[in-house]
């Protein structure tokens, strides 16, 4: 039997026309896909408006079967898409990408969740996309997480040898996250250390951005391929800028108005916490201009500096609470002993201060790579 | 030999738990083991570090029960540091402590435990009408009409017709144990979904506080967000606004549907107010101060133990006695240096890895020897059991108006005698009960704080103790907060400005531990004794009693200081009150 096409699917349960094509315009919007105003040439026809190609590969592809892994996780990631900000977009990852096993949600349990996933394995064999949760650890042999009483290790690589595509989720199946920070007690990794005969997409943060999940597992949906990276796997529509690119107390930073303190005056008054230990220079995630809860808010503007949840090793960067190239001592304790900070209180050099941020933001992002790169090599001696 | 089953892994639950439990002829479990199955170290990782950071750290524990690490965390350092916090931010954290409640346990009932007792299936032969007249007669939510449950009906037939039954698939559906009629499956099935887009919008208060849910930001010494009512940034009359809707949202969800399911769902399922007690022992390091910290006093949710299902006797217990408070790994993957059969008090505490089970892939662990990530915790050498149930009986022997005024409708309605509290649906019923306290407090906290910002008490940090050099040289803290799955203590050593020694004692290591040294069960494997299975492939009565503890187990596994320095200045002695 030919399987149903997601438009069918939709139709049969009575979305109309209008709101399928709403939806695929909102479909676009999470997908970070760009609207390119069509121009007329000669001899040629119009290109395809964004909700034009959604529409096209909802009305041809069928769902695609997703199966969930969770490792060393905290769930976090995966009540985070739960709360998915779309209802729409929450009824078609109910509904319409077919969830197949998902320990924290599925309804069987024991050796029947399992033969679900099995069965899920074999028919769907190069079809489903792999999301994975929490990170896999290699110590011992992988005895530090088992499912049905085989190893995580396994489970990843019997998983992933018949996955289209692999998307880990979250900052640990990302980069090893919390379970990786220092000492790293049972050599936890990211899912992409282990798995490279695959494409492997990353989504960190922590948790992950539910839009910028849901978004990445639409954008394969309908482009059948996973989104432009950026050198840490991470898809560009959603990790092209920082933080403190979008960050909506920016205009201060520039202004060189700091929040020496929480609950100070300038606190109050939303001023920039880069004193206070912000991460947003160096952190790229969609946090400021997505947000959170349909738009509510995200950390920085509810008074906290970022921690840079979504950098590689974010838990060993130094101290959440002090500045990357801050004063060590804080501004408001009468210090003004500042090697950035002074520049930018008085306003001086601003475009300077920009482009050292910048070319501070690049080399730390070098680092990380080669620090990658490093963890990498090691990875395949020891495997 | 005694027929063994493995369910593993239990699922809608948070982290990898193992249950295997021994059946005599009759299909009645005669022995249960519990076992964890995964192990970060986080403790381990927390050492060395800056303790105002270890909230953030503490906090990855677990993303379900989010926010409940952080709390604990900061109390443990403020505790240890002698930071008391303003007014106004003890009051929001109130607030985002009472969200996490509601969001928490509304959750747990529709997308972790009702399919336990809603056959997903049977609900394609339900009449619409008649689920609607049932909607109609038990409160007055307005998705009530039969064309709106007819809707449900259609979605459901198309899911279950299109063979990718996704996340329903392979359920027990059809199993003997099920027996609501096809209307109330119908009901449930369509509160199900609601709840999925409920809960997606009423973490508002986490989101505007903290940044985002899960895992909102917390500072030690406060909140992070100011109040200033003349502000665009800062928590003002807008935002206020938007917390006042959210709470309306989630008292009209368990007014209208959650307290109403519960009492039309639970009279087809009363055999279950005889099964899946267990132990009889309960524990509550209690919650919402309305002091400082350490004025137990003047805790909303009492600080209690009960024994043995001794409701006239309270005891207060001291979470800094080092004789009551203990753990112990005779049956954990763990070995301490004076030996497995000893207990060590968390500050004192020590931790290090001894995987001792077989070799992956298993089929069955050792149950004689070591079994499990998860420590044994007692308390004065008794296994407790800790969550909803243990806070809802404290709170009726010590006489909570609101509480036992609900306890005995509940009981009244259901027309169940006092000791069915005891029980696998006293312990989901004590979920319900809770949450309706705690939607009242939410609101009442929220006046306050109004009341407070009115009055002019803006102030939500206090900086006195923020750098380190106004540290001593060495700290003991204690930190707890109740989670909705039960009693949480954090026992932090501060030294030198970092931290030396940090332990966790979670809920779910309280319910799903192993066996201790003296071979007594934990909640979880205690509970499960005496019950029959009506099919053993589908062993739907063994996930029944476990989801109603609503296991978590991420938090359950843990890992202290491996080299286990004794630290000393502990017992403050025992206090025994009787109310």
């Amino acid at each position: 039997m030919k399987e149903k096409t997601i438009y069918e699917h939709l139709r049969e349960k009575g979305v109309s026309r209008r709101d399928f094509l709403k939806l695929c315009g909102t479909i676009a919007g999470m997908m970070g896909l760009e609207f390119v105003a069509p121009v007329k040439a000669p001899g040629k026809s119009l290109s395809p408006s964004p909700e034009e190609i959604v529409a096209q590969a909802l009305k041809t592809r069928p769902k695609v079967p997703i199966i969930w892994l969770e490792f060393q996780d905290c769930a976090g990631c995966s009540e985070a898409i739960s709360r998915s900000s779309s209802p729409l977009l929450s009824n078609l990852v109910l509904n319409d990408i077919a969830i197949e096993y998902h320990e924290t949600l599925m309804a069987a349990s024991g050796f029947q969740a399992e033969r679900a996933k099995e069965e899920c394995l074999k028919k769907y064999y190069g079809k489903y996309v792999l999301v994975v949760e929490g990170s896999p650890t290699l110590a011992e042999d992988g005895i530090y997480c088992t499912v049905a009483g085989k190893s995580n290790l396994d489970l990843l690589k019997e998983a992933a040898s018949g996955a289209a595509a692999v998307i880990a989720t979250g900052n640990c199946a990302c980069f090893g996250g919390i379970p990786a920070a220092h000492p790293n007690p049972t050599r936890a990794v990211g899912v992409a250390d282990l798995i490279q005969d695959k494409p492997v997409i990353n989504i960190p943060g922590c948790p992950a951005i539910p839009e910028v999940t849901t978004g990445t597992i639409l954008h394969f949906l309908i482009m059948g391929q996973l989104p432009k990276t950026d050198q840490l796997k991470r898809p560009l529509p959603f990790y092209g800028n920082t933080v403190h690119d979008h960050c909506l107390r920016r205009p201060f930073y520039e202004a060189g108005k700091f929040a020496g303190s929480f609950d100070d005056e300038g606190a109050k008054k939303g001023y920039c916490l880069y004193q206070l230990g912000c991460k947003g220079p160096t952190t790229y995630n969609a946090c400021a201009g997505l947000k959170w809860e349909r738009g509510l808010s995200y950390p920085v503007q509810s008074g906290h500096p970022c921690l840079g949840c979504s950098e590689p090793h974010f838990w060993d960067g130094g101290g959440f609470y002090q500045g990357q190239s801050a004063p060590t001592i804080r501004l408001d304790k009468g210090s003004t002993a500042t090697l950035v900070g002074a520049g930018v209180a008085v306003g001086a050099g601003l475009a300077g201060v920009n482009a050292l941020k910048k070319s501070r933001a690049k080399k730390e992002l070098k680092k990380q790579q080669a620090s990658e790169a490093r963890a990498e090599t090691e990875n395949k001696k020891e495997g | 030999m005694a027929n063994r089953i493995v369910i593993d892994p239990i699922t809608r639950i948070e982290g990898h738990l193992r249950i295997e439990a021994a059946l005599d002829g009759n299909h009645t479990i005669t022995a249960a083991y519990s076992s964890g199955t995964m192990v970060r170290g986080i403790e381990n990782i927390l050492k060395k570090r800056d303790p105002r950071e270890a909230w953030a750290f503490a906090q990855r524990i677990c993303g379900v029960c989010t926010t409940v690490h952080a709390i604990a965390s900061i109390r443990a350092v403020e505790d240890a540091l002698g930071i008391n916090i303003p007014k106004a931010a003890n009051l929001i954290r109130n607030m985002i402590i009472a969200q996490q409640y509601i969001h928490d346990h509304v959750m747990h009932f529709y997308i972790l435990h009702a399919l336990d007792f809603v056959d997903v299936v049977s609900a394609l032969r339900a009449d619409p009408k008649k689920t609607s007249d049932i909607q109609q007669s038990i409160s007055g939510w307005s998705n009530s009409s039969p064309a709106y449950f007819a809707e449900v009906q259609k979605k459901v037939k198309a899911i279950v017709e299109s063979g990718q039954l996704s996340l329903f698939s392979n359920g027990y559906w059809g199993h003997p144990a099920y027996k609501l009629p096809p209307e109330i499956n119908l009901l449930g099935v369509a509160h199900y979904l609601e709840c999925l887009d409920w809960q997606s919008q009423v973490t508002k208060i986490h989101t505007i506080f903290g940044g985002k849910n899960p895992h909102p930001n917390f500072v030690v010494g406060g909140v992070p967000l100011p109040i200033d009512m003349n502000s665009d940034q800062a928590l003002n009359a807008e935002k206020l606004a938007v917390i006042a809707d959210s709470i309306r949202r989630m008292n009209d969800f368990i007014d209208q549907v959650y307290l109403p399911d519960l009492l039309a769902v639970a009279p087809y399922y009363l055999e279950y107010a005889a099964v899946g007690e267990g132990l009889g022992n309960f524990l509550a390091w209690g919650e919402f101060p309305e002091g400082q910290l350490n004025e137990i006093e003047k805790l909303v949710f009492p600080r209690g133990v009960i024994i043995n299902r001794d409701l006239k006797k309270v005891i207060v217990p001291d979470p800094r006695d080092a004789s009551r408070m203990k753990e112990f790994v005779t049956h954990s993957w763990y070995k301490y240096g004076q030996g497995d059969g000893t207990g060590l008090f968390p500050w004192e505490g020590e931790t290090v890895f001894n995987y001792t089970g077989p070799k992956p892939p298993y089929e069955y662990l050792n149950v004689e020897g070591k079994y499990s990530w998860l420590k044994s915790p007692r308390w004065n050498e008794l296994p407790m059991e800790v969550g909803p149930l243990a806070r809802v009986l404290i709170l009726y022997a010590t006489g909570h108006k609101e509480t036992v005024a609900l306890v005995e409708a509940v009981l009244e309605k259901l027309k169940a005698p006092v000791s069915a509290v005891f029980s696998t649906l006293g312990r989901t019923a004590a979920r319900a009960i809770e949450t309706k306290v705690i939607g009242g407090l939410l609101q009442k906290f929220y006046e306050q704080l109004v009341a407070e910002i009115k009055a002019g008490h803006t102030d939500t940090f206090n900086d006195e103790k923020w750098e380190p050099r106004t540290w001593p040289k060495r700290a003991l803290g204690f930190g707890y907060t109740e989670a909705p799955r039960g009693a949480l203590g954090h026992w932090v050593v501060i030294e030198n400005k970092k931290i030396k020694n940090y332990q966790v004692v979670v809920p779910s290591t309280w319910n799903a531990s192993p066996r201790d040294h003296k071979n007594q069960p934990g909640a979880y494997e205690a509970s499960l004794v005496g019950t029959k299975l009506a099919n053993p492939e589908q062993p739907l009565e063994i996930l029944r009693t476990i989801h109603s503890f609503d296991p978590c187990l991420a938090c359950a596994v843990h890992l202290i200081d491996a080299s286990g320095k004794k630290v000393g200045e502990a017992a403050t002695g025992f206090n025994l009150v009787v109310r």
